[in-house]
């Protein structure tokens, strides 16, 4: 009889975990926590950043609401339309660098040779030294008055005047983009090596044996088979570079007269250094409707590639 | 055997402790907590000196003398000039922060409504050291409130090297644009340029672009805050800025920061250069290490002169410091009494020496110091707070001038137009910019 009692209880489990078994409600504690974060360190600094956009607070000012005044008053701006020409001109260039030459080391990484794990170590090295501390040793190597890349190249006899690296608008532009893909491209690199690694060298193989050459077995086997690793490894590199700040911040400070002000140093130079928080935000808000159109169409294109 | 009962325990610590601290009626009365539970501390945040003995001393011994005279613990903490901006915003809009910290020139006004009025204790100091100057209490004050406690003005003057000047031809500096320019580029022939940065930094640039313009008779905007920035005057600057670029620069100097025209010259690269006298001072702390070319040592061949005059006259705009009491801080009372002990005559004077002139005092009483006889290369830097201009001129130093400045408009405004941008656009490029701020 007590025995029966007993297993009587085991068989009906109590109502809290009766409800944990409800799949609906295990699934909405599992993302709880996740939702929290999100919502903590994403959306709340997304929209307190679209309100502030939308004020007209200063530091220590509270503002009046002021509609879309900043946004005009930003659009009116010529540093602001420089610092958008420079952000679009700065990753599309950096992009195309990073992704030509991260694919290329790839290929070569996805070789056999003595020493690869040592060698692919290495190449992680720009993206691992923290981006502050790297791009100031590219600072002094830019420096106009001790720049080693200027003494070397006189010494090599190919310069006899000194490359003004970071006093001239067009160099110094040309200067960010280097510490940039320098800094980018093993990010490019590890992914898609890892991408080459999940096909299949059977496929090169039959490839081969078909009489493909190498080219033509990279375009028609190896290219359309990396091609979602890419778009997604492209997207995040585009997001990434779009809102860069550290590296622009340390070399030139958006200088010189503005020629590499980006989006984001523009709107620090605005909020934090004139206190005008809430033009600050609407420079920084003005990126959000260009990342998301990129954003959508890259993933539209990486949904159209997976599901062919 | 006696058992001790609870309520016998309890009768007892509560006499002793209120025996030793005047008893919990006390503390209530008061409404603040027993002293020993309270250490008093000020966070003081201001830059990294370029006088590095200076942070030193204040460190080892004057704020452990602060201590021990007031029985308030000061954290003293230093970063980078340019960093300053963004601790003193991220401090006001979170409401907590440094107690005190450091800002520079007319950047008080940008703050104006989140710190504590220090009137009284700017104008007592005033009063005891034989007045404040003009320069330091426009920056400070808007006629109602002090926003800061003026600290010192980072008078900035041309260092130069005597033996090249007078191996071109000059044994006194030059004291107009047109025979700088004249001896700057014969000196530029020899591979020996003037060193001067346009580049986006707080002080070396607009040290150099805003008396400049003034020299020349361009202004921002007129003393009712009308913006005149496209005059004949403005474009003469810039068209001559144009030539004398090219001419006598470094043209490197577009890119520089506030560090590399020292580096610049203690490398004998350059023969000139608007600055602070820390490129002196520095050859001082290592005359084995800095010599020129002749292996003399450099500092015996080092002289300082003001920014040579222009049309409309001779200026400086030196950069002046200035400690705010910050609204939010908890500290207020105990942030105030240090104020006070800082900047009695013996404590200032700690300062001042270990300074050696680099920094000039914000009252009149130092001018007659002897510091400024004991070594004559650091004379002319004596009157910086004297002759100081401020930026906004001949409008008012307020929150506008504070933005055209942090903007970089007058610094920009001349580096566009080296780079090629014709002078008159670069002239109606910084005053469209300026109208935008003035209008707002």
């Amino acid at each position: 009889m007590a025995v029966t009692a007993v297993s009587g209880s085991v068989a009906r489990p109590t109502p809290r975990l009766r409800r944990m078994e409800d799949e609906r409600w295990l699934a909405f504690a599992l993302l709880v926590p996740t939702a929290v974060l999100l919502g903590l360190f994403i959306a709340y600094p997304f929209v307190e950043g679209v309100l502030l956009s939308l004020n007209s607070t200063r530091v220590g000012i509270k503002g009046e609401f002021v509609g879309l005044k900043n946004f005009d008053k930003v659009w009116n701006d010529s540093i602001f339309r420089t610092a958008v020409w420079n952000t679009f001109w700065y990753t599309g260039v950096t992009t195309v660098f990073k992704l030509a030459l991260g694919l290329w080391l790839a290929i070569l990484l996805n070789r056999h040779f003595r020493g690869k794990a040592l060698v692919r170590a290495f190449i992680l090295l720009p993206f691992i030294i923290p981006t502050v501390l790297s791009t100031f040793a590219w600072k002094w190597m830019f420096d106009p008055t001790f720049s080693v890349i200027n003494w070397t190249l006189f010494q090599l006899g190919f310069i006899t005047q000194r490359i003004n690296w970071l006093g001239d608008p067009d160099l110094a532009m040309t200067s960010i983009i280097i510490v940039n893909v320098w800094r980018g491209v093993p990010f490019f690199a590890i992914s898609l090596l890892a991408g080459l690694q999940t096909i299949s060298p059977e496929l090169q193989e039959a490839a081969a044996i078909d009489g493909a050459r190498p080219w033509q077995r990279f375009w028609h086997v190896t290219w359309p088979l990396l091609l979602p690793v890419t778009m997604v490894v492209v997207l995040f590199s585009v997001i990434q570079t779009f809102a860069d700040f550290q590296l622009v911040y340390v070399m030139t400070g958006g200088g010189p007269a503005n020629a590499t002000h980006l989006f984001a140093t523009y709107a620090y130079q605005l909020g934090i250094g004139t206190g005008l928080l809430s033009e600050g935000a609407a420079v920084s808000l003005a990126m959000f409707p260009f990342l998301f159109l990129i954003v959508v169409v890259q993933l539209l294109y990486i949904r159209r590639v997976e599901t062919r | 055997m006696d058992k001790t009962k609870r309520r016998s325990v309890l009768k007892l610590a509560g006499g002793a402790a209120a025996a030793s601290m005047g008893g919990m009626a006390a503390i209530l009365a008061t409404g603040r907590m027993p002293a020993f539970a309270q250490q008093r501390t000020v966070h003081w945040l201001k830059w990294v000196d370029f006088v590095p003995a200076s942070d030193a001393l204040l460190r080892k011994e004057m704020l452990p003398e602060a201590e021990k005279a007031l029985g308030i613990k000061i954290n003293l903490e230093t970063v980078n000039g340019n960093d300053l901006q963004p601790r003193v915003t991220a401090g006001i809009q979170s409401g907590a922060g440094p107690d005190l910290i450091m800002a520079f020139n007319n950047q008080t006004y940008l703050y104006a409504n989140s710190v504590v009025d220090l009137t009284e204790i700017a104008e007592a100091v005033g009063k005891a050291q034989g007045g404040m100057y003009k320069y330091a209490r426009a920056v400070c004050s808007d006629g109602k409130m002090f926003m800061g406690m003026p600290w010192a003005v980072i008078g900035g003057m041309i260092a130069y090297r005597k033996s090249w000047l007078e191996e071109a031809g000059y044994t006194k500096f030059p004291d107009t644009w047109e025979t700088y320019r004249e001896a700057a580029k014969k000196l530029k022939a020899k591979g020996r340029p003037m060193g001067q940065t346009l580049g986006h930094t707080f002080g070396d640039a607009p040290g150099f672009t805003y008396p400049y313009l003034w020299s020349w008779g361009g202004m921002e905007v007129d003393p009712a805050g009308k913006v005149i920035m496209n005059s004949k005057e403005t474009l003469e600057s810039v068209k001559f800025m144009q030539a004398f670029w090219k001419d006598a620069h470094d043209e490197g100097g577009l890119a520089w920061d506030d560090t590399n025209n020292n580096r610049a010259f203690l490398s004998q690269t350059i023969s000139a250069t608007l600055n602070g006298a820390s490129i002196y001072i520095e050859t001082l702390r290592k005359p084995d290490q800095y010599k020129t070319e002749k292996g003399t040592p450099m500092n015996k061949d080092i002289l300082h002169a003001p920014l040579p005059k222009g049309p409309a006259g001779q200026f400086g705009f030196h950069l002046l410091q200035s400690n705010m009491l910050m609204k939010y801080s908890k500290n207020q009372d105990a942030a105030k009494e240090f104020l006070k002990w800082l900047h009695t005559e013996a404590n200032y004077a700690k300062f001042f020496n270990s300074q050696k002139g680099f920094a000039t005092p914000c009252t009149v009483k130092w001018e007659s110091d002897k510091l400024w006889d004991v070594d004559p290369v650091m004379t002319p830097y004596k009157v910086a707070a004297r002759l100081g201009q401020a930026p906004g001129f001949s409008g008012p130093p307020n929150a506008k001038a504070a933005e055209g400045l942090s903007k970089y408009i007058i610094t920009d405004m001349y580096a566009k137009a080296v780079q090629g941008m014709p002078a008159e656009e670069a002239v109606k490029w910084a005053e469209a910019e300026l109208k935008k701020i003035y209008s707002a």
